[in-house]
């Protein structure tokens, strides 16, 4: 029963990752998502100290706000002629040491450990149970993440065209009257929502592996938007099972072999794709070469 | 204990000593990473550097820091290898390859590491320490290593500095001279993260970028030429290390990494805002300067222009002056706005009460005044006529963002653009000579030259 706890949050984690990595990559942010995976963490803790607890609604309030905070901010930098990979890289460094020194501030209220907001431990959620009524009603981890996965999947189907259009041609976008900035933030704070919620389970690194690896791997995979979304989810729970199974067969970090399991399945497709493989590719040109030869 | 006696302890002299360090050299090599683009380069390396010093672990079995400092610089090569090769061989750009190279090497580093843990050979402490770095931990053999380390780096930088600048502002230029730019551009990323692995142990992987970025980036605020720049940037580096240092020790249990990070931020942020040419302060005291010319020169011509036309209708009832209502209906501006351009313009001695004038609140030019409004009424309607026929003066090469037009002009040019001007009535009427004279003779050629 444990081990299909862990599986399910594992799953989770992936597929809304993979929903919102999709666009993300697309809209050429993916280092926006590792720098809001890591700027969550003041909020994460602002959030601890506030509340006295570590109930999800607070930190998913607090970190939430600091999601948004980081793409404001990184925004801002850019208007204020920063280029953008420096204003993220400054934002998120910054955020991310007050955190730290928050964190080692307030070590005896704060029951967090540093290396586990790095990467996390998964194969504590289910002791972690939510009670309600007097009932078990599984991991809490579990709640938070399928409600997370739920309301990104609801919000990306409800304006899936708004998206897309946004992914692929935000000017365009704006001419047609579509809020961009809106949607923006509407993206980033599902972003900075998933990363909270998947916080305890993979940590802030794995977090960004879930958001970019599979849907890149998608990407390398088909040309339809839709199809790369259930690609990337399907790519995430396949990497999240064997991950797990690669984990208890190294006896070692679960999230951290999900993630090499991620990068593995990439590398398959960067090699193998059937359109934009290099193996594929060399193959073609091979073939090519070969058929000019026989023709002439 | 204040900061004198601090000072005394070797301990202390040796954190110092190894933040300034890694301050300096990754100040001056996040120059060239920032001005290539790469700023996030650092980030990447330091995470990918994790399963280098894992895997150094397992194979020799002991914690020398030279070995990990080695698997890491490995690691960071291969990773580099990594992006290279996923953004020339396949569609994804980039960010998300450094996206997909950093998490995947640190998912990798992670399970090496819990499988150091859990394997439970030996004594493996220290290599967490990697993570989020411990300068307190600093000691002499460290920054020994350190000082060779950074001198090499600084030397080289130094020595192939023209080369480096070539490659960060036009590396096609350079290719073009014949400079091997492939080369540089891969020696860069190896000083790169030669300087994010020594930095790994004060810092950590998470922070080690900050170094790279924040000081580079402050000081692009401060000069326009890059030779300053990295010499600011290396300052900047090493004061962040200083203060980071010092802060650290007077708390108690305040990690020095992230301290460090925080005075570079904290530069960086008075930077933004206070820097003389570039700061927000700055821009905004410009914008609000300029925003009060524009109203003043708006002021000054529909003043400018209300006389004009009284005159061509009436040219004996000179000098009345004009009410802040009728120059705010004019120019369509607020009436308050417009009151406030008066008194300054007033100040300037271009304006004065008029003197006979029915009511107290009404204004007219004095002899300055009137000059310089015919000269900006004159200059804004040659513009006028420049961009309602800009097809017809393109050979002129006029540089649309100065303001003045005439000094741009040639002699015949400027003849020309007068009769063009005329030819649609727009000639200014109004100077000091016909002030009290008869109507001005208005020339009766028509039609469009």
């Amino acid at each position: 029963m444990n081990s299909f706890w862990v599986i399910l949050t594992g799953a989770l984690v992936a597929s809304s990752c993979g929903l919102l990595g999709c666009f993300l990559i697309l809209r050429r942010m993916a280092m926006l998502g590792d720098a809001i995976s890591h700027a969550v963490l003041p909020g994460i803790v602002i959030a601890f100290l506030w509340s006295g607890s570590r109930e999800t609604l607070p930190m998913l309030l607090g970190a939430g706000a600091l999601g948004l905070l980081t793409v404001f901010l990184v925004q801002l930098l850019h208007q204020n002629g920063v280029k953008s990979d420096a204003a993220i890289g400054v934002t998120f460094t910054a955020l991310f040491s007050i955190g730290v020194i928050l964190v080692s501030q307030y070590t005896q209220q704060v029951d967090l450990d540093l290396d586990c907001v790095l990467y996390g431990e998964i194969a504590y959620v289910p002791w972690d149970t939510w009670e309600w009524a007097g009932m078990d009603m599984g991991p809490r981890a579990v709640w938070g993440l399928g409600g997370v996965f739920l309301l990104s999947l609801l919000l990306i189907s409800l304006f899936y065209k708004q998206f897309k259009v946004c992914a692929f041609d935000p000017a365009m976008a704006a001419a047609v009257g579509i809020p961009v900035v809106l949607f923006h933030y509407l993206l980033m704070g599902l972003v900075s929502l998933t990363t909270v919620a998947s916080f305890e389970s993979v940590g802030a690194i794995l977090v960004v592996a879930m958001l970019v690896v599979p849907a890149a791997t998608a990407y390398l995979l088909t040309d339809k938007l839709h199809v790369m979304l259930i690609y990337s989810v399907i790519i995430g729970i396949i990497s999240s099972v064997l991950g797990y199974a690669l984990a208890t067969w190294l006896d070692s970090s679960i999230a951290g072999a999900i993630t090499t399991v991620t990068g593995l399945l990439f590398l398959l497709a960067f090699l193998f794709s059937p359109r934009y493989g290099l193996v594929v590719r060399a193959w073609h040109r091979r073939t090519m070469r070969w058929d000019q030869q026989t023709n002439l | 204990m204040n900061v004198w006696q601090l000072l005394q302890d070797p301990n202390t002299q040796w954190v110092l000593a190894g933040c300034i360090l890694l301050g300096v050299s990754s100040g001056v090599l996040g120059c060239f990473a920032f001005l290539r683009g790469r700023s996030l380069m650092g980030d990447a390396l330091a995470h990918a550097a994790l399963p280098g010093v894992c895997l150094a672990y397992i194979v020799s079995g002991s914690k020398s820091i030279g070995l990990f400092l080695i698997g890491a610089a490995i690691a960071g090569l291969i990773a580099s290898y990594c992006i290279a090769m996923i953004t020339k061989h396949s569609r994804i750009k980039e960010d998300s390859a450094l996206a997909i190279v950093l998490s995947v090497f640190f998912g990798f580093g992670i399970v090496l590491l819990t499988y150091i843990q859990h394997s439970n050979q030996g004594n493996q402490s220290g290599l967490d320490k990697f993570l989020f770095g411990q300068a307190a931990s600093l000691v002499g053999d460290d920054v020994v290593a350190m000082i060779v380390v950074s001198a090499t780096l600084l030397l080289l930088t130094t020595l192939l500095f023209k080369e480096f600048k070539l490659l960060v502002f036009d590396s096609g230029f350079g290719r073009g001279l014949g400079y091997p730019m492939e080369l540089l551009d891969g020696l860069l990323m190896l000083l790169l993260l030669v300087s994010v692995v020594i930095g790994l142990q004060a810092v950590g992987v998470v922070l080690v970028a900050a170094m790279l970025i924040a000081p580079a980036v402050t000081a692009r605020y401060w000069t326009e030429k890059l030779g300053i720049m990295v010499v600011l940037s290396g300052c900047f580096g090493a004061l962040s290390g200083v203060l980071g240092t010092l802060f650290s020790t007077q708390a108690e249990n305040l990690p020095t990494g992230p301290v460090i990070v925080l005075a570079a931020t904290c530069f960086f942020l008075f930077s933004l805002v206070f820097s003389p040419s570039r700061g927000i302060l700055f821009r905004f005291i410009s914008f609000l300067k300029l925003r009060q010319k524009v109203l003043q020169d708006d002021v000054l011509q529909a003043l400018y222009e209300r006389m004009e036309s009284d005159h061509a209708q009436m040219p004996y009832q000179l000098r009345r002056g004009y009410t802040v209502e009728s120059l705010a209906a004019k120019s369509g501006k607020r009436a308050a706005s417009v009151q406030q351009a008066l008194s300054a313009l007033h100040r300037l001695g271009l304006v004065e009460p008029a003197a006979s004038s029915p009511t107290a609140d009404s204004w007219t030019f004095t002899s300055a005044g009137l000059k310089a409004a015919y000269e900006l009424v004159l200059n804004r309607r040659l513009w006028d006529v420049y961009l309602m026929n800009e097809h017809h003066y393109q050979s002129l090469s006029i540089d649309l963002n100065q303001e003045a037009l005439t000094t741009q002009l040639s002699p015949s040019d400027l003849e020309e653009m007068l009769h063009h001007l005329e030819s649609y009535n727009l000639t200014p009427k109004l100077t000091e000579n016909n002030m009290y004279a008869g109507q001005l003779q208005t020339s009766k050629q028509g039609g469009i030259s």
